[in-house]
């Protein structure tokens, strides 16, 4: 039964979890198919080196069923890409080929592929494989390969520079010449991945019969897997079908194209054969894309007030050999250069951008894509300044932030804003986490030796990003969602979506949009998705769009499929649709909300019975609606998140005492999945901030690449998180929502690290390199000691 | 060492016997040779926890232990457990706090849960989260896992 206030803006438990719940998850690695191979990888164990041979004669005397396949026997049937864009034409990428063919460029590439009956024996095998390698000098120290004589990623392109650029207005060193008080600081932000639980998994399936080739993987975006895949296979695209299980996390991570995930589809074209790939552990972390890395300097600049007068930013980003295919691997920069201190008035801004490949794993996007950094050191810069004008952290946030007569407006560093709102976001913040009494009790306790840091962070999230960026880079990647909303028989409804699900529950909140375009409950609708022989094109899960996007195509969908509902029961009640409504599950009288007939009783007349109807009535009880987000080139979130911790100046520990977020992600269709995405955000954000790092030594050697030393964020040691909402919906779409995946990552690691430069702050002790660790703050109080 | 054994193992409450290769560990053999694909994979080699199944009354990391040293044992997986309704509060709980997003976790999460709820005690949010800090979760940041735990810790243990 449809419930009289609406499903949207409940907290409802989302079907899908229930399943999941009950050990009845299908992931790529659960599923069955006859005659199924198993493919291992050989990845190289250099950095750098030239193949000079690959011998595969042990590996079929070891395994007798094993097929080798080395990368240039792949590169016969499938074509290199290259991660250019045509909108960057000074940004280089040299082509990839999807097994490497002569020369490997990081440690973990791909170099041959050996299929056998069982993981074990294909593993077996793999081992048993020669290959004679020639080392070559790696570039593998951050922030060194621009350096003169640094050895060469891709000689043929003359340097490591991949890309830079310049933005701003040209007068920020001016501006802070003229500034009362000036604060600067060099950051450093780890590389470091999205680490999902489920590694990378793929099941390729092509049968020669048909000429079909399908592909079961554990991905974010099939639409972009079924381009490519036709593109470089020379499949045509009809005959390719992709399709999204249940996915074991994503966060970025299973949005790109992998070279290895396209060789397994190579290897069943050659085959005939259904082969299936699934990542392990080590393989996860030197083969998905690495994200982060990046060096900031900035200087920012404030009057008597507090009132920023110009900013500085000059960012570094090493990426790793290659970006990845339609994805610009400068993102993370831009992101950066792009937002810092963008929630804040400010005429002056200059910012520089460098971008090097290094032999490491090929960068990409991971939750919040550059924008923790821009938070981090935008916000850490005010902090010291707030300091150093002697004024509360807090109140200075408050002189700065746009005021609301400013939007719409486009920031010095081209960001166009349409609204913002921080500062109902802090005052909401400062009264939730009793910020004055937190003040008052550090206070207290810093007369007792015990350091307590408080950190409040002003965040901007960049989510549902439209046409305007993906256009025009020629990448073949949609940046619109479909949706089919069909009326069954019994009156249930059926909404066959582009959204890919992965666990954020965006399926559960479109059922809740429908249900309430037909008056029917969200229990009454089922969603499917994730193939792309039968939903509506789509672009897939990436920038917290599915909502938005996705959200607003079902919107539409509804409303279509409302109309043909309402026009049908006109011809069955000889009534004007105009003064009919859906509600409680039925047509009723729009005046009265007394029922006339059940969507149910129109379902039956709409696909069984037209005998029944006037000559010439066609029941239309499906309609497909796309939706497009053109006019604003991104919908903008944003929040404030406030961290307290306690710093043990003896051991260098963290203790984190509590975590809260305001956000404001425009309407809020469910918030029990709104507040878990937030929370599962700050957490991924915390990891960034104090744990997560992948360790290389010179040569390029990975040095933590197991769940034993790279270090995630664990149960224990993690505080509650308090999330509170302001909601500003967007004027764009009806649905008016923003996205909300990104906030909590985006936000956390600058609370984090302005709490803990706020507990050293008596001692004179400051840390701005990501993660911090019980090392790095003793290192920094003992150089504050000596002097 | 031979390649293969044969052994006698009970998978939640059924006896069964198989010939199964001395290296395999017991995750892949309930996976792949009983089909039993609830328990998952994510590490192995200890320390994610997606893999915990319950051996002989406590939980074990399944990619820790062969499937040969299970043989004569009792084993429970998420799908043995949810037939015979043990852990129905819990995975109730879990639903309806939304203390999972991918799934991909919540198996081993729920049996280490309930090994935790066999305490018999209530326990306070820091004892739940040392509890659970085997077992990872990259998307909920935890705070509801321990909040659907606490909730039937009280309706177990309340009053």
């Amino acid at each position: 039964m449809a419930d009289p206030e609406g499903a949207v803006g409940r907290p409802l438990p989302r079907s899908g979890a229930r399943r999941l719940a009950f050990g009845r998850g299908r992931y790529a690695d659960d599923l069955r198919f006859p005659g199924l191979l198993h493919l291992a990888f050989i990845r190289s164990p250099y950095a750098h080196a030239r193949i000079l041979g690959i011998d595969p004669a042990p590996a079929l005397a070891a395994v007798p069923n094993a097929r080798v396949f080395t990368g240039a026997e792949i590169a016969e049937i499938c074509a290199p890409w290259q991660g250019t864009m045509e909108h960057l034409p000074t940004m280089v990428s040299p082509p990839q080929h999807v097994v490497a063919v002569d020369r490997v460029v990081w440690q973990g590439e791909p170099v041959a592929a050996v299929v056998a009956a069982s993981r074990a024996e294909a593993e077996d095998a793999a081992g048993e494989v020669l290959v004679e390698w020639e080392p070559l000098p790696a570039a593998a120290v951050r922030d060194r390969t621009l350096d003169e004589g640094a050895a060469l990623v891709h000689p043929e392109l003359g340097s490591n520079l991949c890309f830079s650029t310049n933005i701003g207005t040209g007068d920020s060193e001016s501006a802070l010449s003229g500034a009362a008080h000036v604060v600067e600081g060099r950051f450093s932000f780890s590389r470091h991945s999205g680490v999902p639980l489920e590694a990378r998994s793929v099941v390729a399936d092509y049968d020669p019969g048909e000429g079909t080739l399908t592909v079961h993987g554990s991905h974010q975006s099939p639409w972009h897997q079924q381009d490519t895949l036709s593109r470089h296979l020379g499949i045509p695209e009809h005959l390719v079908r992709v399709v999204a299980p249940d996915i074991g996390g994503g966060f970025g991570i299973k949005l790109h194209i992998y070279g290895d995930e396209i060789a397994v589809s190579a290897v069943s074209r050659l085959l005939g054969r259904p082969v299936k790939y699934v990542g392990d552990r080590m393989e996860a972390f030197v083969s998905d894309v690495h994200a982060r890395d990046q060096a900031v300097a900035a200087r920012l600049g404030v009057d008597g007030e507090g009132r920023i007068r110009g900013l500085s930013v000059d960012a570094l980003t090493s990426l790793g050999a290659y970006g990845s295919l339609g994805r610009p691997p400068i993102s993370e920069g831009m992101m950066t250069i792009m937002m810092a201190a963008g929630a804040y008035a400010n005429a002056h801004y200059d910012a520089r951008l460098r971008v090097a490949f290094q032999n490491k794993p090929p960068s990409g996007m991971y939750r919040a894509v550059g924008q923790p950094i821009a938070c981090a050191v935008a916000e850490q810069l005010l902090d010291w300044a707030a300091h150093a004008a002697g004024i509360d952290p807090v109140e200075l946030r408050r002189r700065n932030y746009w005021t609301d007569d400013d939007y719409p407006l486009r920031t010095p560093g081209g960001l166009a804003i349409k609204r913002l709102s921080p500062g109902r976001c802090l005052d909401k913040l400062v009264g939730t986490m009793g910020y004055d009494a937190l003040r008052v009790e550090q206070a207290a306790l810093r007369k007792t030796g015990v350091h307590r840091g408080i950190g409040v962070a002003t965040f901007l999230e960049m989510t549902s990003v439209g046409p305007a960026y993906y256009g025009p880079s020629g990448a073949h990647i949609s940046t619109q969602d479909g949706a089919t909303v069909r009326l069954e028989p019994s009156g249930a409804v059926r909404c066959v979506t582009s959204v890919i699900e992965l666990g954020q529950g965006t399926h559960a909140a479109l059922a809740q949009i429908v249900a309430d375009r037909l008056g029917v409950a969200a229990s009454d609708v089922g969603v499917v998705g994730g193939d792309t022989s039968t939903t509506p094109y789509g672009g897939g899960a990436w920038a917290s769009r599915g909502l938005t996007i996705g959200g607003e195509a079902v919107w539409r969908a509804a409303d279509g499929l409302r109309a043909n509902i309402l026009e049908l029961a006109g011809s069955i009640l000889q009534a004007d649709p105009a003064d009919l409504d859906l509600r409680g599950g039925a047509v009723c009288d729009r005046g009265t909300g007394e029922p006339r007939i059940s969507l149910a009783e129109i379902g039956r007349i709409g696909h069984f019975r037209h005998d029944t109807l006037p000559p010439g009535v066609q029941p239309e009880l499906a309609v497909t609606r796309h939706y497009v987000p053109d006019a604003a080139p991104f919908a903008l979130a944003n929040g404030v998140q406030g961290s307290s911790l306690e710093v043990d100046v003896e051991t260098g520990e963290i203790r984190l005492l509590d975590h809260w977020v305001v956000e404001d992600c425009g309407r809020i269709v469910n918030p029990l999945l709104v507040e878990e995405q937030i929370r599962g955000g700050v957490v991924q954000g915390i990891g960034g901030a104090l744990f997560e790092e992948c360790r290389y030594d010179e040569d390029g050697q990975m040095l933590n690449a197991s769940f034993v030393d790279y270090l995630v964020p664990m149960a224990a040691g993690l505080p509650d998180i308090h999330v509170g909402h302001v909601e500003t919906p967007i004027e764009e779409t009806a649905l008016g929502t923003k996205g909300a995946g990104e906030a909590g990552t985006v936000g956390a690691p600058a609370a984090i690290m302005l709490a803990v430069n706020d507990a050293l702050r008596p001692l004179g002790a400051q840390v701005t390199s990501l993660p911090i660790t019980p090392e790095s703050i003793l290192r920094a109080v003992a150089a504050a000691r000596s002097g | 060492m031979e390649e293969f054994a044969d052994i006698t193992v009970t998978v939640n409450g059924e006896k069964i016997g198989k010939r199964v290769e001395a290296r395999q560990h017991l995750v892949d053999f309930l996976r792949i040779e009983l089909g039993l694909t609830g328990s998952h994979l994510g590490c192995e080699h200890g320390v994610c926890g997606a893999c915990t199944v319950r051996v002989d009354g406590s939980i074990v990391r399944g990619c820790l232990m062969l499937a040969i040293q299970a043989d004569g044992a009792d084993v429970w997986t998420i799908e043995g457990l949810s037939d015979a309704g043990e852990i129905e509060d819990l995975q109730e709980a879990f639903i309806a706090r939304n203390a999972l997003q991918c799934g991909y976790c919540t198996p081993g999460m729920l049996l280490t849960s309930a090994e935790m709820l066999e305490a018999g005690r209530k326990m306070s949010r820091a004892e739940i989260r040392e509890f659970l800090s085997g077992n990872y979760c990259r998307c909920t940041g935890y705070h509801a896992i321990v909040d659907a735990v606490e909730t039937v810790m009280e309706s177990r243990f309340g009053g």
